[in-house]
């Protein structure tokens, strides 16, 4: 049965995938928003305080010392009941740390943007994703994007995610720092936000209210401390429905449907490649390429990071030969030292077939993968079987003075 | 761990307390090692124990009290000890040395 589509106008925008951001923060009707600039966030931040200084925007913009305040701030504001809204990129993400774990803990729905960026030292202000694999354990619902239109959806999706009754966790959402932070699209935006703030009800929940009063943050003695934790296993869990159920409402309200894992001419494909982030679509490019030469290729995208997908995932990627995870990021001293391939591996090991899986180290501090790279990758796996030692470790794909045979 | 307590099910989310001054219900006197005993007679009234108090537990009763040498107070100062923690503070900043600290036996 054809779903009905309840499509909002819309109109056309270049837009980078910070201003994506800052439009659907706007359109999401922030209350409170706090923030330190770090490159390459910063002009998402530009982007808000330029509508809330035009009138575009009615909420309070908090300029803080740091990260950890301005995670700190919104965390406060959110307890107070705000729909908030921060963003960071590296270092600010390393400071923030502690905060992650608060803000998830008191169950507070505070949204992030994430524009990644490689970790100091030694310094890059480029892209890969060590800040935002570094918190995977932070009990944050994560989404990666990998075009400026899906950052704007995404955004807006998180608000609903976060402040649902089951779930009532913050939600991060990356996406490439300057390849797509700082890089011109079109987007799509709503014409008028009424039909976005429908989208996402002001929903009662505990709050610090001085005709309620209530505690939050207090000190936790063994015999309570487990169970609140336990609660917090649980609502991740259910995220992975509520994500699903919001990404179908999303494409009734904006027309663009989005799942865990998105994947191209994956149905006959031996060789498949998995990604997150906006190097999907020089993987798509790629495939095409590949297949325009009979190879039998095909692309997955992960989109949500946390909870991970695990059914969504094998289910996709099932019936590949070869399962080629692609990570920017570096578990340092694991012999799977992708994030995303050890997660892979872990979530095939119960299933009786597996493909092969392979896991590549790539892209680190914006070392640029090419369509080229994908190319060449397919090329070495498709000639290594199951004795090759390229499959028992990750591979360092790109670096001077490594070679992959 | 007590079965009685309530499971994960039960509890607030994020161990938010619903109940304001409930902690008056955890009872931190078995905390102590030494109690701090005012001793009524010596006492000049200052109040400086009350003010410093970390936990609230010294109470101003209005309750008079004459002491030995005749002289009479309109309040008395009373200890909670379900709840005081024997911290020694009072016991440091009273100005006449009333409040003796006497370690706690079973
Ligand atoms: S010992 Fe500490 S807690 Fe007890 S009454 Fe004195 S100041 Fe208060
Ligand atoms: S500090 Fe000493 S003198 Fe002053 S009220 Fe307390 S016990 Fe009495």
């Amino acid at each position: 049965m054809a779903v009905q589509r309840l499509v909002v106008e819309q109109v056309r925008l270049a837009l980078s995938s910070n201003q994506a951001v800052a439009y659907a923060v706007r359109d999401a009707d922030v209350d409170v928003v706090a923030a330190y600039p770090i490159t390459p966030q910063t002009t998402v931040m530009e982007k808000i305080s330029e509508m809330i200084a035009n009138g575009e925007m009615d909420a309070e913009l908090i300029h803080v010392e740091s990260e950890h305040s301005a995670l700190s701030a919104v965390v406060g504001a959110s307890a107070a009941g705000a729909r908030v809204f921060t963003a960071t990129s590296s270092q600010g993400l390393e400071l923030m740390h502690e905060i992650l774990h608060i803000a998830s803990g008191l169950r507070l729905p505070v949204v992030m943007a994430v524009p990644t960026r490689a970790l100091s030292a030694p310094i890059s202000i480029w892209n890969d994703y060590s800040d935002l694999m570094n918190t995977r354990d932070t009990s944050w619902v994560t989404l990666i994007a990998s075009t400026a239109q899906e950052v704007y959806d995404t955004v807006i999706e998180a608000f609903r995610i976060a402040e649902d009754p089951r779930i009532l966790l913050p939600v991060m959402i990356g996406y490439d720092g300057f390849a797509m932070s700082h890089t011109y699209e079109p987007v799509y935006i709503a014409k008028s936000p009424e039909r976005i703030r429908e989208f996402l009800p002001r929903r009662d929940r505990v709050k610090l209210d001085p005709n309620r009063p209530v505690t939050m943050g207090t000190i936790t003695p063994p015999e309570w401390y487990y169970e609140l934790k336990y609660q917090q296993v649980v609502a991740m869990n259910e995220a992975l429905k509520v994500v699903k159920e919001t990404d179908k409402l999303l494409g009734e309200l904006l027309g663009r449907d989005y799942e865990p894992v998105e994947t191209y001419m994956m149905d006959d494909a031996e060789i498949g490649f998995l990604v997150y982030g906006g190097v999907y679509g020089t993987l798509v490019e790629a495939i095409d390429t590949m297949r325009s030469k009979g190879f039998r290729v095909g692309a997955a995208r992960l989109r949500l990071w946390r909870p991970f997908p695990v059914e969504d995932l094998v289910e996709k990627t099932r019936n590949l030969e070869k399962l080629i995870v692609v990570d920017r990021a570096i578990s340092y001293g694991a012999r799977i030292a992708g994030p995303v391939a050890l997660e892979v591996i872990s979530a095939y090991y119960y299933e009786d077939d597996a493909p092969l899986i392979a896991s590549v180290i790539a892209g680190i501090g914006q070392r640029t993968i090419t369509e080229d790279d994908f190319v060449k990758l397919a090329e070495v796996y498709m000639r290594k079987g199951r004795d090759s030692p390229l499959y028992r470790e990750s591979i360092y794909w790109g670096v001077r003075g490594v070679e992959v045979k | 761990m007590d079965s009685q307590l309530p499971t994960w099910r039960e509890l607030p989310l994020g161990g938010v307390i619903l109940e304001p001054g409930n902690s008056v219900r955890r009872k931190t006197g078995d905390w102590r090692v030494f109690k701090p005993v005012i001793n009524q007679d010596a006492c000049i009234r200052c109040l400086l124990c009350w003010v410093y108090c970390p936990d609230g537990v010294i109470h101003i009763l209005d309750k008079p009290y004459t002491s030995s040498k005749g002289k009479t107070w309109d309040v008395t100062l009373e200890i909670d000890y379900d709840h005081c923690k024997g911290c020694g503070i009072c016991v440091e900043e009273c100005p006449v040395d009333a409040i003796d600290f006497i370690e706690e036996v079973k």
